[in-house]
């Protein structure tokens, strides 16, 4: 069962903001939905393949090709702020 | 107390692909932001990566060149972790399955030669670029790089100084641009070292908590910031602190190392396989085709060096610290066998090689570094340094007149033949000519006549350079010896 | 308006209307009943007649191919280049494509106008169409009702004929559920037979596109514009380019019908189960034979979808992050408060569970527990379904365990949601493809969905299937009335 403070970690993980009346409402939701996961946890599986694909096949590879051209203004055109081409974050500091 | 220093190495590579990993945008290097990033770079809604045959290629030829094992099956793992110039929020990488596990490469520090093995290589994305300008108080992103293919070679913590470390990211960046997967241009980031170092006192089995230095992109700096950290980590425990586990950063300014994040604010990733690529499967052909094109090797190259040729190892390595380095001696080595050669015969190849071993360790080598150069740069072409080789083969220039020879060919006044004559540099052989100078000489110098016979051997010596002089070097002086052993001795 | 896609060809083959003129007549219903249904999300009018107009074109040029002129309604989960694609997010409310998906190049090389851009649950996660941003679709054949999800803009669309075709997304049952519960029918193709390219992803490894249409035949001729091998999405998959509609005629005598224990016990609302069994007995008429076979671990199914999906989504929607395109907060203090304000401001509740849900579920600690079992789980699943074909050529049940619910009845209890795909998540999660096609209606005078499932690439089969059955049957030509 996930506690407040699991579910703010799980929050600030997934970059999204909570309200402490929020963090309450998804703690009994999360832990509703979890316990339906739970039931998972009555079947042996042991000895099975992990399944992570539908069809059972290997990766096409592409031919090292430049395909792309430069669409710089029609894909900046939809951005929330550039300049000079570039993109405009808050300052990020390392 | 005695302190021994633990040290491996994460080294991100980038391949010579023509286009991105998993799109087929450019990667030409310097291009105006943002214009080598396409839908897949950005991640667009709805755009789904496909992999690039020639980053794989390239994976599967360093695995063969380190002797690794190459996983028949490798897999694509989603890497999650927010950050500005990770445009999907998660980064492509192997995790699980990677394509290479396992390997060594042969190191040289000083006369003693060691074995460093490696853990794995995987392929990944690069990320793009954080410009740290003030933009109103803002960062701009730059998503060019993003895509750009990775190779990331971890080595196992199996170096033990600072000296050692530097020579297996040497011989690494040696390796990768030997095979041609890398470009190797360091500046522009295709070789990036993250050093995993701790310490522990001498004799303790167990390794000391590590503290990672990120992002070292010249091995000058790689050799200062694990001098600094290892100072860094022994001062604190000897003043009683425990070493935290945390990555840290260099600044070359100060020379010093500094936190970014301690294991606490360590990232969760949470490693998946990516649903958008489905396992990457090698075949023997595949395999069989990248082994055909791998060129011969460092260690192979010098092996025949010293059997075929009588190099010393020390010799072997040197000519073999790059590729374009081996290729120029090799090519020397074999315009001179096939010049015309007075000294043919039983070990013919060994003379030669040692002789262009001399010449291009030794006079080439050292005019480079003196300007700063690299081997592709040379202002001597292989075939005009046989050229000169060849004229002091032959006797037709002393090793003095040859330097001077290649000096002037290094200033551009063209090959070795067109100089000796333009400048008459041609060694002294008429007999008749030498011996008047010799006798002028020894009258000259009576008193080193006198000490020769009353058994000084350097008199002998000074005479052999007053003729040497007189002869403005061009006499050859070895029969100048002869000629005045059997004058003296007359 | 209540034309299959076969009859409107014919009449532009035979050049009795022309393209623009069925757009008008769409676009006119569709200003007339969406402010009723809110089907649609966008409609450019301009832009569809201008599709019409060069379809008409290429017609009079003669070289129109079976389907040119005919217009279909995308779900707004599909980019479009110079149509919004808002995935039913706040998030991506202003986000105008700069691409086509590959499934609206196929559309745009058939000649295919498109009519508009579908409403949907936020990022296809949703069972009702209650978590669009744009509001909730409401069901045409009773509009307290819900018309499912989350394909729910396509379905009703269709349902309503405000389109003749709609394309939808189905990852846990969100084109077939729809379908069961607008009276429609709709195919979910095997995994990696339609391109994902430029399809919005929620969960990459069961995402897979289809038709939504009135009818199998309909459903079949989409079918050979939609699928196709494509480069650019790695799980597509090489295949040898069939005409699905090549089966439709075949007599189903002999057709083995496998018909699981497991859809037909409790949970299953009596009325849907009697309008499921009315539907077998036609069958049988056509010369079928039903078989019981086993699906021991679909129990498991929801479950095991609810780690996989959020996981998976959970790493898609990273890239909403209001650097590059989309959605950001309009006030923020620094980097990581602007990325958390706007994924809270920009993303709807149901979303924001499931991206929680995910990142705990591969979280450090937890991967093997949760995700790792359930991959496991998933190939239990997708073993039973191999096991069952060995005894029967189609397996049919009920689409959905109820008839359509009302608005509001289950939005407080995401658990219960997540039940109603209770029958169509594990076809999904084994990769294979599933339909549903309407057999009736239920006590409440809503529609009923029969589901059929197919082997793998067994598309046309199953469109052999369901196409006799609207033979013999016109629940696929009835319409809700007072539109």
């Amino acid at each position: 069962m996930l506690s407040l403070e699991d579910v703010r970690r799980i929050a600030h993980l997934a970059r999204i903001r909570v309200s402490p009346e929020e963090a309450a409402r998804y703690q009994a939701q999360l832990n509703g939905i979890l316990g339906l996961i739970e039931q998972m946890q009555a079947v042996d599986t042991s000895g099975v393949e992990p399944m992570a694909h539908a069809q059972e096949v290997y990766q096409r590879l592409r031919e090292d090709a430049v395909t792309e051209p430069d669409r710089r203004d029609a894909f900046q055109a939809v951005a929330p702020q550039v300049e000079a081409g570039l993109y405009l974050v808050p300052k990020v500091i390392e | 107390m005695q302190w021994e220093t633990v040290i491996g190495l994460e080294v991100h590579t980038q391949l010579t692909t023509r286009s991105k990993i998993f799109s087929g945008a450019p990667i030409e290097f310097g291009a105006a932001p943002n214009t080598q990033a396409c839908a897949v770079d950005l991640a667009l809604p709805g755009v789904l990566p496909v992999l690039n045959r020639g980053a794989v290629e390239r994976a599967i030829k360093f695995g063969l060149a380190i002797g690794a094992r190459l996983n028949r099956v490798n897999v694509f793992a989603r890497k999650n972790y927010f950050y500005p110039d990770l445009p999907k929020g998660y980064q492509i990488s192997q995790f699980e399955l990677p394509i290479v596990e396992g390997g060594e490469l042969a190191i040289q520090v000083g006369d003693a030669s060691k074995v460093i093995r490696l853990t794995r290589a995987h392929l990944e994305e690069d990320a793009g670029k954080s410009l740290h300008e003030d933009f109103h108080g803002c960062t701009g992103i730059d998503l060019n790089r993003a895509g750009t293919p990775l190779l990331e070679i971890v080595s196992e913590p199996d170096m033990r100084s600072a000296k050692e470390a530097v020579a297996y990211a040497r011989a690494l960046y040696n390796l990768v641009t030997w095979i041609g997967i890398c470009d190797g241009n360091m500046q522009e980031g295709s070789f990036r070292v993250d050093a995993n170092v701790s310490v522990r006192p001498a004799g303790q089995k167990e390794f000391g908590t590590r503290r990672e230095i990120k992002n070292l992109n010249s091995f000058r700096f790689l050799e200062q910031a694990i001098d600094y950290e290892v100072r860094w980590q022994i001062e604190r425990i000897e003043d009683g602190h425990a070493i935290q586990q945390a990555t840290v950063l260099f600044d070359p300014d100060s020379g010093a190392t500094r936190m970014m994040r301690t294991k606490e604010e360590a990232h969760d990733y949470r490693y998946f396989p990516d649903p958008d690529l489905l396992p990457v499967r090698l075949d023997d052909a595949l395999i069989a085709r990248m082994q055909s094109e791998l060129p011969e090797l460092p260690q192979a190259k010098q092996a025949r060096y010293q059997s075929d040729w009588g190099l010393s190892a020390y010799d072997a390595a040197t000519l073999t610290a790059s590729h374009a380095l081996a290729e120029y001696f090799e090519a020397v080595v074999a315009k001179l066998l096939v010049s015309p050669r007075p000294q043919a015969g039983e070990g013919q190849g060994e003379r030669v090689a040692k002789l262009a071993a001399n010449w291009v360790m030794g006079e080439l080598s050292g005019t480079l570094n003196k300007e700063g150069l690299d081997i592709a740069e040379s202002r001597i072409g292989a075939a005009s340094l046989a050229g000169l080789l060849a004229r002091l083969q032959d006797g037709t220039l002393s090793g003095k007149l040859a330097k001077e020879v290649f000096a002037a060919m290094w200033a551009g006044e063209g090959e070795a033949d067109a100089i000796i004559e333009a400048k008459g540099l041609k060694q002294m052989s008429d007999t008749g000519e030498i011996e008047r100078i010799l006798d002028e000489v020894l009258a000259a110098n009576p008193k080193s006549v006198e000490e020769f016979r009353a058994g000084k051997d350097k008199a002998f010596n000074a005479l052999v350079g007053q003729v040497m002089k007189a002869t403005r070097g061009k006499a050859n002086p070895q029969q100048v010896n002869e000629l005045l052993k059997k004058k003296l001795a007359g | 308006m209540n034309q299959t896609i076969k009859e409107l060809s014919d009449l532009l083959a035979r050049g009795e209307a022309s393209s623009a003129e069925l757009c008008q007549d769409y676009l006119a219903r569709i200003e007339r009943l969406n402010p009723r249904l809110n089907a649609f999300i966008t409609v450019d009018p301009d832009k569809t007649l201008e599709e019409a107009r060069a379809a008409d074109a290429r017609r009079a040029r003669g070289e129109a191919g079976p389907l040119t002129g005919v217009p279909v309604a995308h779900k707004d989960i599909f980019c479009a280049e110079g149509w919004p694609a808002t995935c039913g997010s706040r998030m991506l409310a202003d986000f105008v494509s700069p691409y086509d998906a590959h499934v609206i190049s196929r559309f745009k090389a058939a000649g295919m106008p498109s009519l508009g851009k579908t409403n949907m649950d936020e990022f296809a996660m949703g069972s009702s169409n209650e978590t669009s941003f744009f509001g909730a679709v409401r069901n045409p054949w009773d509009e307290r009702a819900v018309p499912g999800g989350s394909s729910g803009g396509s379905a009703a669309a269709v349902a309503a004929r405000m389109a003749p075709a709609a394309t939808g997304t189905d990852t846990g049952g969100s084109i077939r559920q729809p379908a069961a519960l607008t009276g429609i029918t709709g195919l979910k193709p095997t995994y990696g037979v339609v391109s994902r390219y430029g399809m919005i992803a929620f969960a990459s490894s069961l995402d897979q596109a289809g038709p939504m249409a009135p009818s199998a035949e309909d459903c079949a001729l989409l079918m050979n514009v939609m699928a196709g091998f494509d480069a650019r999405d790695s799980t597509s998959l090489e295949r040898p380019a069939e005409d699905y509609a090549r089966d439709l005629d075949r007599p189903l005598k002999g057709l083995r019908i496998g018909l699981p224990r497991e859809f037909f016990g409790a949970g299953l609302a009596a009325d849907v189960g009697q309008a499921v069994e009315a539907a077998l007995a036609v069958y049988r008429r056509l010369g079928a034979e039903t078989v019981e076979v086993g699906l021991p671990n679909s129990g498991l199914s929801v479950p095991v979808y609810y780690v996989l999906a959020p996981a998976e989504a959970s790493s898609n929607l990273s890239r909403y992050d209001g650097v590059r395109y989309g959605y950001r907060a309009a006030a923020y203090a620094d980097l990581t408060d602007m990325y958390e304000r706007t994924r809270a401001e920009g993303f709807g509740a149901e979303v924001k569970r499931r991206i929680m849900i995910g990142t705990y579920v591969l979280s450090h600690g937890y991967y093997d527990a949760y995700y790792l079992q359930a991959q496991k789980i998933r190939r239990l699943i997708a073993q039973d379904f191999a096991e069952a074909f060995k005894a029967c050529d189609v397996i049919l049940g009920p689409t959905a365990p109820t008839t359509a619910f009302d608005l509001g009845a289950k939005t407080a209890d995401p658990v219960q949601m997540y039940l109603s795909d209770i029958y169509t998540i594990a076809v999904n999660l084994a990769g294979l493809p599933g339909m549903s096609l309407p057999c009736g209606f239920g006590a409440d005078h809503r529609p009923v969905g029969l589901q059929i499932v197919g082997d793998w690439f067994g598309e046309a089969r199953m469109l052999n299937v369901a196409h006799q059955y609207q033979l013999a049957t016109d629940w696929h030509r009835r319409m809700p009335e007072g539109l």
